[in-house]
């Protein structure tokens, strides 16, 4: 028997029954259609995560002083770890293929202009850091590529900070206080936004040395490094592990590409949409038991037409895949339905509910479909097997 | 064509076995006409179904054709069914959600044959039988006459060597009764074997053969119109 007519009978023997066909499709339709918006939704979070992880640019390489390893004594062991300082940034500044290093200090503390006083977050980076965490200066120019270690009393503002302070006036060469020292403004960041909560338009910066004295420390919390386009971020990190072993003696730094930081991120927002995907099959297996029970039905309703089938010369293997195909057409029918419902559920979410972000993946909805068509093909063996077990004659007295 | 021998067929009813058929030997020819009659229960309608290849007998041998069929896989035997077989039955046994044109080539379908080789031969059929006009009607349309005459284009649109009917006409008036039998008749005189297994004294009649059955065993075989 053709495909053509195969697929033609069950479509008609589906037609012959619009109601109860159209019910029991309705089943997979629901279950496709939460699986597609759910989906939607988890690859939207994903989207919108990975988004605000990479504002900060792609090519960087995070390094932080310690190192989490177990070895085997307990308890209070003398610390090893030594200071992370400024000489190790401009070391690192030197290494091929890395075009900036930027050393960060961050602590809170109070910035005062006349009588206003604010507190807020305290960066101590270098010049290059407009450049590393791709954020642009709105007003004026950021700090001056000083010598670190001596580097002039200079502050760059966020732009919250800026209208906290300043309200209408302009902050450009006006002189703020931050703890026992007087600064004096050199430009004003644009706006950032927050990134996961976190305002980063409240904050100011000032040259990394300074803020190791303002917040008393020896160690700086982190040196970031932009490497060039195009260039391996492992093997610059491998660079870097040398270089700063070298300086160290030992390995008591740990390194974090962002690769590695999206590949992690990735893999655990993937794990949260198949999460939710997996919620969403909960109701295309109910779908599934719909289809087992109509076709269980329509088996039975139809003998007398399986015994007249087999008469006219169908083998009972034919018959087998004459119902399967049934179950299969009403599955994927329900889940077209469903992809619609949901994808266009997900698109109008989007436009009612802005903040939520959503997107449909292609991969996802194909997937969908896929399992909705596993289900009917599932759900019609069972029926379709007792089908093709049944007796011709018998089958053709029942009528 | 037909050749049975000593073929047997036993059921279980319980604790009991009922002799549907008791070593009965029959021999049809190449376009004959033969009834099949006797009480209900005499294992008429056993022996259709053993005919068509929906049933197995429990001993004995049928050659269809010089080949033994008892042998053959459930796959061969659908083959042999929808090759050399057409069935008619009192019921009619359309698809009620099919049209006329659509039963009528249901046999194709199944056959895979291609479409466009199909058209032709179901609209041939259907004009042969008077049903041209019926075509896209459905089952539930037709009268009982009608619907048997669509039933019939079904059943020798594969040009099958044999017709088994199953009291054709027990389900219809008397005038259409006539109107299939008629129809059956021509089929015949066109070369097709036919074997009809009815109640209907008149009806056996017709025929130039008759068999009578009781008790599983064939009691009687009488040849030309008695």
């Amino acid at each position: 028997m053709l495909i053509r007519d195969a697929s033609k009978y069950a479509l008609q023997g589906l037609v012959g029954q619009p109601m109860r066909s159209s019910l029991t499709a309705l089943g997979i339709a629901v279950g496709i259609a939460a699986v597609v918006l759910l989906t939607s939704l988890g690859e939207g979070v994903h989207r919108y995560v990975l988004g605000e992880f990479t504002q900060f640019g792609t090519n960087l390489i995070g390094i932080a002083p310690g190192k989490t390893s177990t070895t085997g004594f307990s308890g209070a062991v003398i610390s090893n770890v030594r200071p992370m300082t400024i000489e190790d940034a401009l070391a690192l500044r030197r290494l091929p293929r890395v075009v900036a290093a930027v050393p960060v200090v961050q602590g809170n503390a109070a910035v005062k202009y006349r009588q206003r006083s604010r507190r807020t977050y305290i960066f101590g980076v270098g010049a290059a850091a407009p450049e590393v965490w791709q954020m642009r200066v709105a007003q004026g120019r950021f700090l001056p590529d000083d010598d670190p270690r001596a580097a002039r009393a200079f502050v760059v503002l966020g732009s919250k900070v800026r209208t906290e302070l300043f309200g209408r006036d302009n902050p450009l060469g006006q002189r703020v206080r931050i703890g026992s020292e007087h600064y004096r403004v050199l430009g004003v960041m644009e706006t950032k936004g927050q990134m996961l909560g976190f305002d980063l338009d409240d904050a100011v910066f000032i040259p990394a040395g300074r803020a190791l004295a303002l917040f008393n420390r020896e160690s700086l919390m982190e040196i970031d490094l932009l490497h060039a386009e195009g260039s391996l971020s492992s093997e610059v990190a491998r660079r870097a592990r040398q270089l700063l072993i070298d300086r160290h003696g030992d390995e008591d730094f740990t390194i974090v590409t962002q690769d590695q930081m999206l590949e992690v991120l990735g893999s655990i927002l993937n794990i949260l949409t198949m999460a939710v995907g997996a919620l969403g099959g909960i109701s295309l297996l109910v779908g599934g038991v719909g289809i087992l029970t109509i076709m269980t039905i329509a088996v039975n309703e139809r003998k007398a037409e399986i015994g007249l089938l087999r008469a006219l010369g169908a083998g009972r293997r034919q018959i087998l895949s004459l119902f399967i195909g049934e179950a299969i057409v009403l599955a994927s029918l329900g889940g077209l339905a469903g992809l619609m419902v949901g994808a266009g559920g997900a698109w109008l979410l989007e436009k009612i509910v802005p903040a939520l972000p959503t997107h449909t993946s292609w991969r996802y909805v194909l997937l969908a479909e896929g399992l909705a068509c596993l289900i009917g093909l599932l759900a019609g063996v069972l029926p379709a097997h007792h089908a093709a077990r049944l007796d011709p004659i018998e089958a053709l007295r029942a009528e | 064509m037909i050749q049975l021998e000593q073929v047997e067929r036993v059921f279980q009813v319980g604790e009991e076995k009922v002799y549907a058929l008791r070593q009965v030997d029959l021999t049809v020819q190449k376009g004959e006409y033969v009834s099949i009659m006797g009480p209900s229960g005499s294992g008429k309608s056993t022996l259709l179904n053993i005919l068509g290849l929906l049933d197995r007998p429990d001993h004995g041998v049928y050659r269809l054709e010089g080949m033994d069929t008892t042998e053959l896989s459930e796959r061969r035997q659908a083959h042999v069914r929808r090759h050399k077989i057409g069935f008619i039955f009192q019921f009619f046994h359309l698809v009620p959600r099919l049209s006329a044109a659509e039963n009528v080539e249901l046999p194709l379908a199944l056959a895979g044959i291609e479409h466009r080789r199909r058209k032709g031969r179901v609209a041939e059929a259907l004009e042969r039988l008077g049903l041209a006009d019926r075509a896209r009607h459905r089952p539930d349309q037709l009268s009982g006459g009608q619907r048997q005459r669509v039933a019939i284009a079904r059943a020798t649109i594969m040009k099958p060597a044999i017709i088994l009917a199953d009291e054709p006409t027990g389900n219809l008036d008397r005038v259409s009764g006539q109107d299939v039998i008629a129809t059956i008749e021509e089929l015949n005189r066109d070369g097709m074997t036919v074997v009809i297994v009815t109640h209907d004294p008149e009806l056996g009649q017709r025929t130039n053969r008759q068999v009578r059955m009781l008790d599983g065993r064939i009691e009687d075989d009488c040849r030309g119109p008695s």
